[in-house]
C-alpha cells in the first residue's frame, strides 16, 4: 500500500509539473465551452428581423409585442413593402420576415386556423433553422395561452420552408458533445502518453525488475488522470451553468457515476494504446487519430446518426461515446433517472470491463 | 576480493533460453561471489542482455538451473526482485522530479519506511557531495552526476546484488573513474555487482570478467589470467581474440 502511495504521489508531481499539459488539459474544456457559449448567445440572440403585418388587428399586435419582448430578435420596422423586403435580405440588414396576410383575422375568427409566412435567410442554414425554430415556439406558446383566455382552441400555424431537427443544434446538444469529445480525449492522451513515457526513459524496465506489481503501475497512472477528468467534468458543468444558462436537470450523482465509468472506458482504451505505442509521439497521434475522428462524427453530436449509412450506424454502436451521449443528454437535459439510462450505463459498463481486462492481460509483465 | 567461504549470490548450471530455434544464450555455467566485481563482456547481440534479463527475473530461462540470493529463477521471482538493484544503460531517474523526490520514489517502491529512506538520502546526498542539490530537479544536473546519482538510487534498498546494464556509455573518463570508485566502495560493503560494458578499461577493474561469444561463455577469469593464458598485454586485444570470430551480425 505504501508503495503504491508513493508512485500516486510521484505520478501527481509529474503532471503538476507539465504546466502545458496542465495548462491544455484545464484549458480545452473551457476554450470550448467559453468560445461556443459566446458565439452562441451573440448570433442567435438579436437576431433582425421584419414584420410585415397586413391584418393590422388585436391578434396580430399581440402576437407582435410577444416576439418583441423575447430577446431572441431585435424588430425592424421600417420594412414594409415585397420589395423592401427583399433589397433588405440581399443587404443583409435582416435574417427573417414575418409577414401576417390581410385576411389573418378573419381566417382566425371564423375557421378558428390562421396561417403566418415566415421567410428566412438560408445562407447561414444553421441560424435559419434556429430562429425559425423560435418562432415556431412562440408561435405555439401564444396558442395555448390565447385557447386558456378565449377559451376555445385558436390555431396560428407559422409556414416555412425549414424543417427544424431538434436533435440535431443548439447548446443543449453542445455540451454533452463537448463533455465526451474532451473526456476522451484527455483520458486516452493522458493515460497512453504517461505509459510510454515511462518506456521511453527506460523506467519501464527499473520498475518491472523492481517487487511494484504490473497492476501497482497501472493503477497510479490512473488515479491522477481519473482525478483530473473528474475535476474537468465538474468545470464543464458549471461553465455550462453559468454562461450558457444550462443546468443539470436530473440527478448530479447518476451522472457523475456514468461520467466515471465512461472516464474509466476511456482510461482503458489509453491503456490499450501505450502497450502497442513505441513513442510518444505515436501514442499521441494514435489517441488524436484514432479517438479524435470517431468520437466526433459518430457520437452523433455534430451529425445524426439517424442520417448515416448502415454500416456508419452499426460502427458507431462501438463508439463508447456514443453511448455516454444519449446518457448525458436524457440525465442533463431531460432530467431523467436510471429507468431511463440503465440500458446505456449496462453497455458502457461491459465495454469498460471488456477493455480493461484486455489492456491488462496485455501489458507485459515480463518484457 | 571475494572470500571463498561464503556461498556464492549468483550460480548457473547451462542456463539456456531459446527464442524458436535461435539460441540467444546457451548452457550458461558461472558463480559469483559476494562481494565480487563481475564484468559481463560481449559484443553487441552476443547474448548478453539475455542472460542479464533472466538473472533479473525478466525472462523465463528455456533450460537450466540458476539461483540468485539463494532464490530460484523460476518459481521465487518475487523474492529474487527484492533482493537485486537494477541500472538500465538507459538514464532511469525521472527528470522532472529533484534528486531527493528520485530516491523517494524508488525507496517507496522498494517498500522502504518515511524514516529509513529519509536516512538513506541524507546519507546518499553525502557521499555524492550532493546535499546542496537535493531540491534540484534531476533535469537540471550534468550528466555525469545524473549516472552517479542513478547507480546510488539503484543500490538504495540494500540489495545483495546490483545489475548494471552498460551503466557509463557516454560519461566522460574522470566521471567513469568516479564511478567505479562508487562501485568499489558499494562491493567494499557486501554487495555484488554485475556489470556489462563495451569499455575494456572498465574491464580491468572487475575481479572477474566473462566475454560472450554468439550466445556462449568463451571466456572466464580475472582480467591478469585471461591475459596470461592470451599471451596479450591488455583486456582490448584479448576481447578482440575472442569476437572477431563470432559468426552472429551484431543487432
Amino acid at each position: 500500500m505504501r508503495q503504491l502511495i508513493t508512485f500516486i504521489r510521484k505520478e501527481f508531481l509529474h503532471v503538476f509539473r507539465d504546466r502545458k499539459t496542465l495548462l491544455m488539459l484545464f484549458g480545452l474544456p473551457i476554450a470550448q465551452i467559453v468560445l461556443f457559449g459566446f458565439a452562441l448567445s451573440n448570433e442567435i440572440k438579436n437576431s433582425r428581423i421584419a414584420i410585415t403585418d397586413y391584418s393590422k388587428d388585436a391578434v396580430t399586435e399581440q402576437l407582435i409585442s410577444k416576439i418583441a419582448s423575447s430577446n431572441y430578435f431585435d424588430i425592424q420596422r421600417t420594412v414594409q413593402s415585397a420589395t423592401q423586403l427583399e433589397a433588405a435580405f440581399k443587404k443583409g440588414d435582416i435574417r427573417m420576415a414575418i409577414i401576417f396576410p390581410a385576411d389573418f383575422a378573419n381566417d382566425l375568427v371564423h375557421t378558428g386556423k390562421a396561417t403566418i409566412q415566415v421567410i428566412a435567410d438560408a445562407s447561414d442554414p444553421n441560424l435559419a433553422t434556429t430562429i425559425t425554430n423560435y418562432i415556431t415556439r412562440l408561435v405555439g406558446d401564444f396558442n395555448t395561452q390565447t385557447a386558456l383566455t378565449a377559451g376555445r382552441p385558436l390555431q396560428i400555424l407559422p409556414e416555412m420552408q425549414f424543417l427544424y431537427n431538434p436533435e440535431l443544434r443548439g447548446a443543449p446538444n453542445f455540451v454533452p458533445g463537448v463533455m465526451a469529445l474532451v473526456l476522451m480525449l484527455v483520458c486516452t492522451m493522458m493515460t497512453s502518453v504517461a505509459i510510454v513515457k515511462e518506456k521511453e526513459l527506460g523506467t519501464m524496465e527499473i520498475l518491472l525488475v523492481s517487487p511494484f506489481k504490473p497492476i501497482y503501475i497501472i493503477i497510479s497512472k490512473l488515479t491522477p488522470n481519473l482525478l483530473i477528468s473528474v475535476v474537468n467534468l465538474f468545470i464543464i458543468l458549471m461553465l455550462s451553468a453559468v454562461f450558457l444558462d444550462l443546468h443539470v436537470k436530473g440527478s448530479i450523482l447518476l451522472l457523475t457515476f456514468d461520467s466515471i465509468l465512461f472516464i474509466l472506458t476511456s482510461l482503458s482504451i489509453g491503456l490499450l494504446l501505450s502497450i502497442n505505442a513505441k513513442t510518444q509521439q505515436a501514442a499521441m497521434m494514435g489517441s488524436m487519430m484514432g479517438m479524435m475522428l470517431p468520437t466526433m462524427l459518430l457520437t452523433g453530436f455534430l451529425f445524426p446518426i439517424e442520417n448515416m449509412p448502415l454500416p456508419l450506424q452499426v460502427l458507431s454502436n462501438l463508439v463508447p461515446s456514443r453511448w455516454y451521449f444519449i446518457i448525458v443528454k436524457k440525465v442533463m437535459l431531460k432530467g431523467l433517472g436510471i429507468t431511463a439510462v440503465w440500458k446505456e450505463t449496462l453497455i458502457l459498463t461491459g465495454m469498460c470491463l471488456f477493455l480493461f481486462t484486455i489492456s491488462l492481460r496485455r501489458f507485459k509483465i515480463r518484457l | 576480493m571475494p572470500s571463498s567461504a561464503t556461498p556464492p549470490v549468483i550460480t548457473t548450471d547451462k542456463l539456456t533460453k531459446r527464442f524458436g530455434h535461435f539460441v540467444a544464450a546457451s548452457e550458461l555455467t558461472f558463480q559469483v561471489a559476494k562481494g565480487e566485481i563481475f564484468g559481463f563482456l560481449g559484443a553487441n547481440g552476443a547474448g548478453k542482455t539475455t542472460a542479464m534479463r533472466m538473472l533479473c527475473g525478466l525472462l523465463k530461462p528455456s533450460s537450466g538451473k540458476a539461483t540468485i540470493a539463494g532464490f530460484d529463477v523460476y518459481t521465487q521471482t518475487e523474492k529474487i526482485k527484492r533482493r537485486i538493484g537494477y541500472m538500465s544503460q538507459k538514464f532511469s531517474l525521472y527528470d522532472n522530479l529533484t534528486v531527493s523526490e528520485n530516491i523517494r520514489f524508488y525507496g517507496g517502491i522498494y517498500g522502504m519506511n518515511t524514516a529509513a529512506i529519509r536516512t538513506k538520502t541524507a546519507e546518499l546526498l553525502e557521499e555524492l557531495q550532493l546535499e546542496k542539490e537535493a531540491k534540484t530537479l534531476v533535469s537540471d544536473l550534468p550528466l555525469g552526476w545524473k549516472q552517479k546519482l542513478a547507480f546510488s538510487v539503484s543500490i538504495v534498498h540494500n540489495p545483495d546484488i546490483v545489475f548494471l546494464d552498460e551503466p557509463t556509455g557516454g560519461v566522460d573518463p574522470v566521471t567513469r573513474r568516479q564511478f567505479w570508485d562508487l562501485i568499489y566502495h558499494a562491493a567494499d560493503r557486501g554487495v555484488t555487482i554485475f556489470v556489462t560494458t563495451h569499455y575494456m578499461d572498465e574491464a580491468e577493474y572487475c575481479n572477474r570478467v566473462s566475454i560472450m561469444v554468439d550466445g556462449v561463455i568463451a571466456a572466464l577469469d580475472s582480467p591478469t589470467r585471461l591475459k596470461q593464458q592470451f599471451g596479450l598485454d591488455n583486456m582490448e586485444d584479448v576481447f578482440y581474440e575472442l569476437a572477431r570470430n563470432a559468426k552472429r551480425k551484431a543487432d
